[in-house]
């Protein structure tokens, strides 16, 4: 296992040079619209401005094929989708496209077989019908989420909640005040002071839950805050404060959260000790071993300072309920919005043994391959008497080319079944609304 | 002099509120600003009647209802009980108390509803 680790820290470069694409830009734009991403998240995510970005969606600027490469994986489509004069990108859309038929359109036979000739006698119509089908894919997406937000989001419960407390203190108060009884002026002073209180408090209030509802429409996409802090991350991590990517309160404190524990990381592992081993030595373990640290924190140090030979590296960390607290993605690895994840992802199965590091090999739906070092660990931070805590970690890595393609078995992962092709997957838990391949 | 009333909200200006508009009725009213602790206050004081809110700190009101519920002594078991809720919350969380009173309240219909189970 090691030797499939020390392979996947090898970065793979591509240098070809630039080629001009005048419709490479506008496929860009139809998928990241298609996944309802944001022009700033997806420009950090593939290392280039926003403002670039831009240009090249409006086919102003041209797009080199490793630029393609990366915004390929960071959009979750083969590069050749996105690459102008493939007519296969385009009939393997229009398939796309038929596969995803509602269920109440289950009974219609696209004629599959004539799908070149299709595209081929009409372009025009075709590409209605992808663009279609993708805003309608979106739109569901967009449903889902926002049904889910408004049944079960804990912030937006919570913060209702504050708006229905504050009401009533201030109908109560100020029914007290205009009834014309006789309140004495040490009440009447304090009830004056518990309005101007509580108008504050519902001013505050509202104003965050406007924010938060108004960044459900941001560039067609919905954020939850776990997404804000991720974008945050993306940035760089900004000061708390100056960042636009922290729209919520619930963001922002998880933020600030990130920021205290990566702090209190780095007191005990400073960046030199740890740039300077890992130049030496791959294995995380080895490095924990030279450095004396546990290795959950040399996980997380990694995946944070992504020194030579982890640059790029990425994190996902679980709780005891599998629910995902941060997740730092690999380029191209499969992650699907937040609250949903694979079984598979060899994360869950440190979670049932704890303190032993388990070094995997997945492959995507795609082919990608990538290398994963998983490791739980437990504590009982309310002392003997109290709940046993289990936080398991992922250390993602893209595999090389022909890495585990001799004995080591390799895991067949998705990003989460309602978005996983794989038909027959021991692990499925709902039908995929992708056609199976 | 006997307790009238136990209330137990964590909102301080709902709270304070409410002590006024009762007390000037004429209401003995003490104030608890916590779940933690709220069964055993109830015993020692013995209210006439309990007003609850159902979302408190450390333990909710609907937790706490069940719990006096479940008091072996019969006559505390079954001290009336007003729960103070968002409307909406009802459903099952309140199945127990006597009466429900939705936020945001009038003044008169909290005067009157206590009226009515004092009476």
């Amino acid at each position: 296992m090691r030797r499939a680790l020390r392979q996947g820290f090898i970065p793979a470069m591509s240098q070809r040079a630039p080629t001009t694409h005048v419709l490479t830009g506008t496929r860009i734009r139809e998928r990241r619209l298609a996944l309802s991403r944001r022009q700033a998240d997806v420009a950090r995510a593939a290392g280039i401005s926003p403002a670039y970005l831009n240009l090249i969606e409006h086919n102003r600027r041209p797009v080199g094929e490793e630029l393609v490469q990366r915004l390929a994986e960071v959009l979750e489509v083969p590069s050749e989708e996105l690459a102008e004069g493939r007519e296969e990108a385009r009939i393997a859309a229009l398939r796309e496209a038929a596969a995803r038929l509602p269920d109440a359109a289950r009974g219609l036979a696209p004629e599959l077989g004539q799908t070149p000739e299709f595209l081929a006698r009409f372009p025009g119509w075709a590409a209605v019908l992808v663009a279609t089908a993708r805003r309608s894919e979106a739109l569901e997406r967009q449903l889902v989420a926002l049904s889910d937000r408004m049944t079960q989001d804990p912030y937006l419960l919570t913060t209702l909640h504050e708006v229905l407390s504050a009401v009533t203190s201030v109908r109560s108060t100020a029914s007290i005040l205009s009834e014309g009884d006789e309140v004495s002026p040490e009440w009447r002073a304090r009830f004056h002071a518990n309005l101007n209180e509580d108008s504050l408090r519902l001013s505050t209030t509202a104003q965050a839950l406007v924010r938060y509802i108004d960044s459900f429409e941001t560039d067609g996409a919905i954020f939850t805050p776990q997404e804000e802090v991720e974008a945050w991350m993306a940035a760089g991590a900004p000061p708390v404060d100056e960042a636009d990517d922290l729209a919520s309160d619930a963001a922002r404190a998880m933020a600030q959260e990130h920021l205290d524990c990566a702090a209190a990381d780095r007191a005990l592992l400073p960046d030199v000790a740890l740039a300077e081993v890992a130049a030496a030595e791959p294995d995380p373990l080895r490095i924990a071993a030279r450095l004396g640290r546990p290795l959950d924190l040399v996980m997380r140090r990694l995946a944070a300072l992504r020194p030579w030979r982890f640059e790029r590296a990425g994190l996902l960390v679980c709780d005891g309920s599998g629910a995902l607290t941060l997740r730092q993605p690999a380029p191209g690895f499969p992650l699907p919005r937040p609250g949903d994840s694979c079984p598979l992802w060899p994360l869950y199965q440190a979670l049932a043994a704890p303190q032993t590091a388990m070094a995997h090999l997945v492959v995507a739906p795609d082919g990608r391959r990538f290398s994963t070092l998983s490791h739980a660990t437990r504590s009982q931070p309310d002392g003997t008497g109290g709940p046993v805590l289990t936080r398991a970690q992922m250390l993602i890595l893209p595999a090389e080319a022909g890495q585990g393609a001799g004995s080591e078995a390799s895991i067949a992962i998705g990003p989460a079944c309602r978005i996983c092709p794989r038909p027959d997957c021991p692990a499925r838990r709902e039908p995929s609304i992708l056609g199976m391949r | 002099m006997a307790l009238d009333i136990l209330m137990i909200e964590d909102e301080p200006n709902i709270a304070e509120a409410v002590r006024f508009i009762l007390s000037r009725d004429g209401w003995q009213l003490r104030l608890l600003q916590d779940g933690h602790g709220a069964i055993e206050e109830i015993r020692a004081a013995r209210p006439r009647l309990v007003i609850l809110d159902l979302m408190l700190p450390h333990r909710s009101g609907a937790e706490i209802l069940g719990d006096l519920r479940a008091e072996a002594d019969a006559a505390l078991a079954a001290t009336p009980v007003l729960m103070l809720t968002a409307r909406g919350q009802t459903a099952d969380a309140a199945d127990q108390a006597d009466a429900v009173l939705g936020k945001p309240f009038a003044n008169d219909d909290l005067r009157a509803q206590v009226r009515r189970m004092l009476a």
